[in-house]
């Protein structure tokens, strides 16, 4: 048996809804239809009356999630792309994100935002939007990499008391594959050695993870050994498994496929610059999409964000090789 | 733009109704073939991404693209083929942009039906549902400001996008505004594969228009007729200074949402009810009934719109798809605030 990534994320909610009777699954085409990716495939008919679908009103959506939440259920909200969450956002950042710091009152809801690019989906179907949600405090934001991250940070998702942005990505969809769900896996908060190596660490998330496991492989063919952290959740971010990899191998290179500007890798290197200065043997390095909308052709989709290629060309630099 | 690329009248004033449904019908043959070869081209994977068809919508947004006028606004959306082509969108423009052709209006940044020329009053629109029609009333406002007047922007909808907030802010403050919009919603049962039964529970979609104090009528939107008197009347009434107008085909998608979509979910009941008829069919019908037409000159008509259709393409084919280093990677048009350490793709 082989089970994808997205499959993983269906049946994380098959579960979750089977086990927890406070489970509900609101979103455009999540019922019958099974949802545009089919993340909710079946579940509607395996769970009558709690896979809903609604209307296309992204703030009255994420608005509904969070009077649920506050009821006492435990809301499942898909975006039909993360680029539509924009319009529910004042609903995601200034009422789910501070709920709980006003009235201790907590808001678990979960919204899953398939999110990255794939090539020809252009400007509004391509977005990462991982790094503007984590801005804000009050929010958990979960950047899963593997088909198990994906299970079972979902589930995690909901049990969860607060509000949490799960950012999937739609590259891996049918690209990644495992060849089951694991029983259990490391909780959220903790980042992951993907792969060891003393000369240098990389750190990633999501879709780029694999884009920088891959340079890895090829940079180990010729002695180099990177060591590959994945970040799993953006936010918490955990500092402590990035500064140890950095005092292992004494060099950064940080890989986001979301903007330049600001964001998770900028977070990256000043927890690193500012805290772990010393153990760095050359200036940590960043790399990341282009400062323009993600573009729809695939040629320049593909020179847009990081690949293998351009992480390896970073990733030779910072070796000076 | 210049209404030159498939009208035998293009340049010359249209007289006699029957004149203006032949022209009508002709671009909405132009429109469905391009469609045609849009989705065998999707289907032989020449396509990067989605494609997204008009088809069963010609003659509601044909109607659009005749009723406006050059310094006219148009907010198209994915639907809108038989529309665009109307107004004046080159065929060119739509070929380039599911290619990605550099010589295209879009340059290969964006693609499909994200397409439009804003100088020239087709806006391009974002995917985001709702989001045009503000920015119609921002030109129409910004018309006023300048004391041009006679001037009215059309935007599209669908009977899901009339769920989104962008909506309802935009048709409540045209109608404070009293601008001169003419909102056209095309209620085609679906919203992807969500029916209208999910989507609002008033009984029709034009009760929206009546909370806002919007002038509103319903039309059948498989009627070519009905529809180029109907549409054609509210873009008069809102020319004429009587303020925002909205328009409210029924009718249904006789496609998938997109190509990728098999729309096994679609109620086969509708399909066979008036509101499934194919307006192409009907207009044809009607052509050959009131002797307009004959078959022989439809037939000829058919094969010179393939012809349009296969030279634009095969023109796109033999254009540069975009080069990463040729591209200048730059979302400012101020070139001083550009930050000048974008390097060049590795
Ligand atoms: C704000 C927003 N949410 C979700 C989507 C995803 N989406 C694209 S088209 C579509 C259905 C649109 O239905 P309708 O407005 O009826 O237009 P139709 O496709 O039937 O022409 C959806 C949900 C979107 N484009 N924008
Ligand atoms: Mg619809």
């Amino acid at each position: 048996m082989s089970i994808t990534y997205l499959e993983a994320i269906r049946e994380a909610q098959a579960r979750a809804l089977a086990e927890d009777p406070r489970v509900f699954i609101y979103g455009q085409d999540v019922g019958a239809f099974g949802g545009a990716f089919k993340a909710t495939k079946n579940l509607a008919e395996e769970f009558p009356g709690r896979v809903i679908d609604s209307p296309i009103s992204e703030d009255a959506i994420i608005g509904l999630a969070i009077g649920a939440a506050i009821d006492g259920m435990r809301p499942i909200i898909e975006m039909q792309f993360a680029d539509f969450s924009s319009v529910g956002f004042n609903q995601v950042i200034n009422q789910a994100a501070t709920l709980y710091w006003r009235t201790q009152v907590p808001c678990p809801v979960t919204i899953r935002l398939p999110a990255g690019g794939t090539s020809g989906s252009g400007p509004f179907h391509s977005q990462n939007m991982e790094a503007i949600y984590a801005h804000y405090p009050g929010l958990v934001v979960m950047t899963p990499a593997t088909v198990e991250d994906a299970y079972h940070m979902l589930l995690e998702a909901v049990a969860i008391d607060d509000p949490v942005i799960f950012c999937e990505h739609k590259y891996l969809y049918y690209h990644l594959k495992a060849d089951k769900l694991p029983a259990d896996a490391m909780p959220t908060g903790k980042a992951r050695i993907a792969r060891e190596g003393r000369d240098l660490t990389i750190v990633a998330y999501s879709a780029m993870v694999h884009e920088a496991l891959a340079v890895a492989e090829e940079l180990a063919s010729e002695g180099t050994e990177i060591e590959v952290v994945d970040l799993r959740s953006v936010k918490p971010l955990d500092t402590d498994t990035v500064m140890a990899s950095v005092a292992r191998t004494g060099r950064l290179l940080c890989v986001g496929e979301a903007w330049p500007w600001g964001g998770v890798t900028a977070e990256v290197m000043a927890r690193v610059a500012g805290e772990g200065f010393g153990l760095l043997d050359a200036p940590p390095q960043r790399l990341n999409a282009k400062d323009t909308p993600v573009p729809y052709h695939p040629n320049l989709w593909a020179a847009h964000r990081p690949t293998a290629r351009s992480i390896a060309t970073a990733a030779r630099n910072l070796l000076g090789l | 733009m210049v209404q030159t690329v498939a009208s035998p009248k293009a340049g010359a004033v249209v007289s006699t109704f029957r004149d203006e449904y032949t022209n009508a019908f002709r671009w909405m043959l132009l429109a469905r073939t391009l469609d045609d070869k849009f989705a065998g081209l999707y289907r032989a994977g020449k396509i990067h991404g989605g494609v997204f068809l008009g088809r069963g919508q010609e003659a509601l947004s044909v109607s659009v693209g005749l009723a406006l006028r050059k310094g006219d606004v148009f907010a198209p959306l994915i639907r809108d083929q038989a529309g665009r082509l109307a107004f004046g969108e080159p065929i060119l423009d739509a070929v380039r942009t599911y290619l990605g052709s550099t010589l295209g209006p879009m340059r290969g940044r964006d693609g499909n039906i994200h397409r439009g020329r804003p100088r020239e009053g087709l806006l391009p629109m974002i995917s985001h549902l709702g989001a045009m029609i503000a920015v119609v009333n921002g030109i129409l406002f910004a018309r006023r400001l300048r004391n041009i007047s006679g001037v009215v922007g059309a935007a599209s909808i669908g009977d899901g996008g009339t769920s989104t907030g962008s909506f309802h802010e935009a048709i409540n403050l045209a109608a404070v505004e009293k601008l001169p919009l003419v909102l056209i919603v095309a209620n085609n049962q679906y919203a992807y594969s969500t029916p209208t039964s999910r989507q609002f529970a008033c009984g029709d979609l034009v009760d929206k228009a009546i909370g806002y104090g919007v002038d509103s009528q319903t039309v059948d939107g498989t009627d070519l007729s009905a529809c180029l008197e109907v549409v054609g009347e509210a873009v008069k009434r809102a020319r004429e200074g009587h303020g925002p107008q909205m328009v409210v085909a029924r009718l249904l998608r006789l496609c998938g949402h997109g190509e990728h979509d098999v729309a096994d979910y679609v109620d086969p009941k509708l399909k066979q009810s008036p509101v499934g008829r194919d307006c192409l069919k009907v207009a044809e019908e009607h052509l050959l009934q009131q002797g307009w037409a004959d078959a022989r000159t439809i037939e000829l008509w058919r094969s010179e719109m393939v012809q349009k259709a296969e030279d634009a393409v095969a023109t796109v084919q033999r254009e540069p798809a975009p080069d990463p280093y040729e591209e200048d990677w730059r979302a400012l048009s101020s070139q001083r605030l550009l930050e000048a350490r974008e390097e060049r793709p590795g």
